[in-house]
């Protein structure tokens, strides 16, 4: 097979690899991914370099245990320096086999962003951070954990917000 | 994480998504993404090298403040595994005749514990 020509593309369709695997498991009723047409779009209002700027990760500080009903996690916020040993994500839907999360830059570029920040690239990384469920429900995303975390930003009176979802 | 991103968008912030589950963001929508083509877990850069950390963070930052319309979505130049790009790409969720059996097996397993735990109450308040 000739280097530059392929029959599928290259990326990954998680949409469509956990159809397959879930299927295979007999859940029979595929996963109602968010889809929409309409995308909403907000300019940066002041130069980067004046601009404060936010994180959200989907990890947390522990395992939280689901219960029946429902999810513990709930969205919250936290101290950049608390993080920097590294947070929980062994729960969330990742490739564990191929690599590891013991690098907290590669999930949640704290000292990257606080790099940017020195060297006047962007004004300031917020002193917290901002955590965010990977939740089943769009409901619950939507509803409850976006204004959350929209309300945390508005305290820290942020610019714009970095989310890296794992 | 991208209904947060358009949350945000809708009430004025904007904000850049990093990622690499480029499917599930892009029919999401959002305004600004940076997609890097690796397994998921390190959507910031591979563990151990910040001058690509740095690379992918800068990327996001050039997003923030050079997009002008949403979908924006930019590609990191970096490659996974440049011996065997498909390997980790094939192996991720595989389901094949090698697995076909236990898949269907744990599914069942699965549901059952569950159907068990709901009996039991176990787990509630």
């Amino acid at each position: 097979m000739a280097d530059d020509r392929r029959t599928h593309r290259s990326h990954v369709s998680y949409i469509d690899k956990s159809r397959g695997y879930y299927g295979a498991q007999g859940y029979p009723q595929a996963y109602q991914w968010a889809y929409h047409q309409e995308v909403p779009f907000a300019a940066l209002e002041k130069p980067l370099a004046e601009s404060r700027i936010g994180l959200v990760t989907t990890s947390f500080f522990e395992r939280k245990v689901a219960v029946a009903g429902g999810g513990t996690k709930e969205p919250y916020a936290a101290r950049c320096d608390d993080a920097l040993g590294g947070l929980y994500n062994k729960d969330l839907f990742w490739d564990k086999d191929n690599t590891h999360t013991d690098d907290l830059d590669t999930y949640l570029p704290i000292n990257r962003l606080r790099e940017f920040a020195a060297r006047g690239r962007i004004g300031s990384l917020a002193d917290r951070f901002y955590g965010v469920p990977t939740d089943y429900s769009h409901r619950r995303t939507s509803r409850r954990d976006a204004p959350q975390i929209l309300e945390f930003a508005r305290q820290d009176e942020l610019d714009a917000v970095v989310l890296v979802p794992l | 994480m991208s209904l947060v991103a358009r949350h945000l968008e809708e009430a004025g912030l904007p904000t850049v998504v990093v990622g690499s589950a480029r499917d599930i963001v892009e029919e999401c929508g959002v305004s600004r993404f940076v997609f890097s083509d690796f397994p998921l877990g390190n959507p910031a850069g591979k563990p151990g090298d910040v001058e690509m950390q740095t690379t992918v963070t800068g990327m996001a930052l050039d997003l923030l403040e050079r997009a002008w319309q949403p979908r924006t979505t930019t590609q990191t130049p970096f490659v996974w595994d440049a011996e065997s790009n498909d390997g980790w790409r094939q192996h991720f969720m595989k389901v094949d005749d090698s697995n076909r059996t236990a898949l269907a097996s744990a599914g069942d397993q699965r549901r059952a514990a569950q159907a068990n735990a709901k009996a039991d109450g176990a787990g509630r308040g």
